[in-house]
């Protein structure tokens, strides 16, 4: 699986945080704006996998620190509870619920469940794309 | 446009059955590629095709102005080529584990469940 | 508000996303196999009481009104459906305590048996056309998933056909989604058959519904799409196999049902005839198969051929008896297939094969199984007093009433070759000495316990259907009345909205 080139080993080094970061603010601006949990997940997902290609696969583990699977089930679980709190509000599953405060230093913000469901997304598609790239690459070692 | 889009979308149904008739078993995962991008482009054209009219809504308003692109079938194209991406990812795991079973990439090595 | 239609969907979502989280215990993942399918088939009881009592009962998911968000919708068939699902789910949970082993654990059998399941409920329950087109992907990608595990030489092989036929089907299903979509300018299925009647053009309205009948065919396995059936069933593990044999066939029967009472009902003369040769010709074809085989799993599989043949012979005559005796078939049908598929794991683990010619004198030895089989394959062979009798005996009368002769005649001597191959299965496997010179492995009677607990459950309600089935065609009666008069679904699902 390692590709011995230096550039993009160096390359793969700067771009990784750099892709996460980027991630998460395509993830963050899903809430108004094109972008979202799944796009959001692919270019994590992506930024990983260029690790792995770029490094190898231990050292693709030992970035992501936990098993992709248990990032897989906690995005799941975190996606189907989002459907939940509609219920208790006498409302139908998914009905997003928001809430509103305002906190120092960031000014208003918005919370929902939407977001809980997006953030679901973000992990299930890293997890399971991880899970699968994983494997594969497991498989040809 | 339409009438364009009409010939693309089934010339890659035609390209798609031709692959997948073929004996190569990669080569049947590439039909199934093109056909589930055929049926992508024919929800999107029979959804009917309008240029340079994205369906949003300016600050205020609550319809959007004039005529604008169908927002459900770009809605529905989107989900089918997720589920289509998540489907073909399992495909090609499939084929290649089916590969390292089998020891060939021929359909017709692979009867013994049929007989 | 009624939350119980949801329930059977979010229920095993949420215990398939909780046992990929405890990936690690196989503990936790079995405990959480028998009580999310337990909990599964209390709130299915729920709905089908609720269903029952209401008639219809929707949920607008998110809020958004019909028709332009998804509804989950579920009316007396959808209710009936739910429950089916429900038992066989337990029961193969329960079953695989004892029958699936670690391994199979290991790969994730249990989340993808709680997301199959999911996938099942959401295509019985969803009112949006698209939805249930992302169900069945859902179903179908959790069971290639099902399908390989273990990975041997079989599974493998099967599995390419499984996956590319049913993607096929898939595909086609799309595209006929997508040419409603242009002809209607709508997803919600009450919405469809509302605006599909005023569509002047007949000719391309029949034309997208037989791309749905072969599409739902496919996924049926009705002639002639249903060659990668036989091709996969008898390969997986067995409590895989009967889930897939109790279920899978049996959703793309109800989407028939669904699209060919609601949605496709002005054309009734052309496509209804069509429906009746497929039906005679899936109930010889997959008979006939079974006559020639001698693997045990194999035979039950040709088997599920020739019964869709019966269900979708029901939806042919489209008469309201026809459609009770569907349905009743249905009921009576899922019940005993999966069992039969049980018990030929339990025969499998007493002599490690599932061909007939190696098996024998399992009556000497275990007389209990020898009854607890034949309940069931009796039962599919249609003798009274059991459930099979009355399924069979309500198509028969309605095709007999239809003066649709020929097809009674073929659904007779179907029968009659039915009851050929259970008693071929029960003289080789049953009651013939053990042919000399044949190793077998000896019972190991302590963990086995759990395969038996599902199959005397089956085999009870089978019996119990027979005995007492009022209650059951009563609730086949009221679902062929709603599936009849299609005015109820719509109004049930567009009602607030009209007004």
């Amino acid at each position: 699986m390692n590709m011995h080139s230096l550039i993009l080993r160096t390359a793969g080094h700067f771009l990784l945080p750099l892709l996460l970061l980027f991630s998460v603010f395509l993830l963050l601006r899903g809430h108004d704006e094109p972008g979202g949990g799944f796009i959001g997940g692919l270019v994590a997902a992506a930024a990983i996998v260029l690790y792995l290609f770029s490094m190898d696969i231990q050292s693709a583990r030992k970035v992501l620190r936990v098993d992709p699977r248990d990032v897989l089930g906690t995005g799941m679980v975190l996606a189907v509870i989002s459907a939940i709190p509609g219920v208790f509000r006498g409302q139908p599953f998914f009905t997003a619920q928001w809430w509103e405060f305002t906190a120092p230093l960031f000014g208003e913000i918005k919370l929902s469940t939407v977001l809980i469901f997006d953030i679901g997304v973000y992990l299930v598609v890293i997890g399971s794309v991880l899970t699968i790239m994983l494997t594969l690459a497991e498989a040809e070692e | 446009m339409e009438v364009v889009m009409a010939i693309v979308v089934g010339g890659l149904y035609a390209a798609a059955i031709y692959m997948m008739l073929r004996r190569s078993i990669v080569k049947l995962v590439i039909g199934l590629v093109l056909l589930s991008n055929a049926a992508n482009l024919l929800i999107f054209t029979v959804a009917g095709m309008t240029s340079g009219a994205p369906p949003l809504i300016s600050p205020g308003d609550t319809v959007p102005e004039g005529v604008s692109a169908d927002p459900l079938a770009q809605a529905v194209v989107l989900t089918a080529i997720v589920i289509g991406f998540g489907v073909l990812a399992f495909a090609v795991v499939l084929i290649h584990r089916a590969y390292e079973v089998v020891q060939a990439d021929d359909m017709d090595q692979m009867k013994d469940t049929d007989r | 508000m009624m939350i119980s239609v949801a329930l059977p969907v979010v229920l095993p979502l949420l215990f398939g996303a909780l046992s990929v989280m405890l990936w690690r215990s196989h503990f936790a993942q079995r405990s959480l196999g028998v009580i999310g399918t337990g909990a599964m088939l209390v709130v299915s009881v729920w709905l089908l009481a609720d269903t029952w009592e209401h008639g219809h009962v929707v949920m607008e998911m998110g809020s958004w009104p019909a028709p332009f968000g998804i509804v989950l919708v579920s009316d007396m068939l959808a209710a009936i459906m739910v429950v089916l699902t429900g038992i066989i789910g337990f029961a193969t949970a329960i079953y695989s305590l004892s029958g699936i082993g670690k391994m199979s654990e290991k790969f994730g059998y249990y989340p993808l048996l709680h997301l199959l399941l999911a996938g099942v409920n959401g295509a019985f329950l969803t009112g949006d056309i698209f939805n249930l087109y992302v169900w069945f992907e859902v179903m179908l990608v959790a069971s290639f998933a099902l399908l390989i595990l273990g990975g041997e030489r079989a599974q493998m092989e099967g599995a390419i056909k499984y996956v590319t036929l049913n993607l096929l089907s898939s595909m086609i299903f799309l595209t006929a989604i997508g040419l409603t979509y242009g002809l209607t300018g709508t997803l919600n299925m009450a919405d469809i058959a509302d605006k599909l009647s005023t569509v002047e053009d007949t000719g391309l309205v029949t034309v997208i519904a037989m791309l749905y009948l072969v599409a739902f065919g496919v996924k049926a396995a009705a002639f002639p799409f249903f060659f990668w059936l036989p091709a996969s069933y008898h390969t997986p593990k067995v409590a895989v196999s009967a889930l897939f044999a109790g279920l899978l066939t049996k959703v793309g029967v109800y989407a028939l049902y669904r699209v060919f009472t609601l949605i496709f009902n002005q054309e009734v003369d052309f496509t209804h005839e069509i429906l009746l040769w497929v039906a005679a010709a899936t109930m010889l074809t997959g008979v006939l198969g079974a006559a020639a085989h001698y693997e045990f799993r194999r035979i039950l599989s040709f088997h599920i051929i020739s019964q869709i043949g019966y269900m979708i012979l029901g939806l042919a005559l489209f008469t309201p008896l026809a459609i009770v005796g569907g349905v009743f078939y249905i009921m009576h049908h899922i019940i005993v297939k999966a069992n039969l598929f049980l018990i030929s794991g339990i025969t499998f683990v007493m002599k490690g094969t599932h061909e007939l010619k190696l098996m024998g004198g399992i009556y000497r030895t275990h007389p209990m199984l020898g009854v607890l089989f034949l309940i069931p394959a009796l039962s599919l062979a249609g003798l009274p007093p059991l459930s099979g009798f009355f399924a069979k005996f309500i198509i028969i009368r309605a095709g007999i009433e239809a003066e649709a002769y020929w097809a009674v005649a073929v659904a007779l001597v179907v029968g009659l070759l039915t009851l050929y191959s259970m008693i071929k299965i029960w003289a080789e496997v049953f009651w013939k000495a053990q042919p000399e010179g044949v190793e077998t492995d000896d019972v190991t009677s302590g963990p086995m316990v759990w395969m038996w607990v599902p199959v005397i459950m089956l085999a009870l309600m089978t019996v119990a259907i027979g005995l007492y089935g009022e209650p059951i065609y009563q609730m086949a009666a009221m679902s062929a009345e709603q599936l009849l008069d299609p005015s109820q679904y719509i109004e049930a699902v567009l009602g607030e909205s009209r007004q």
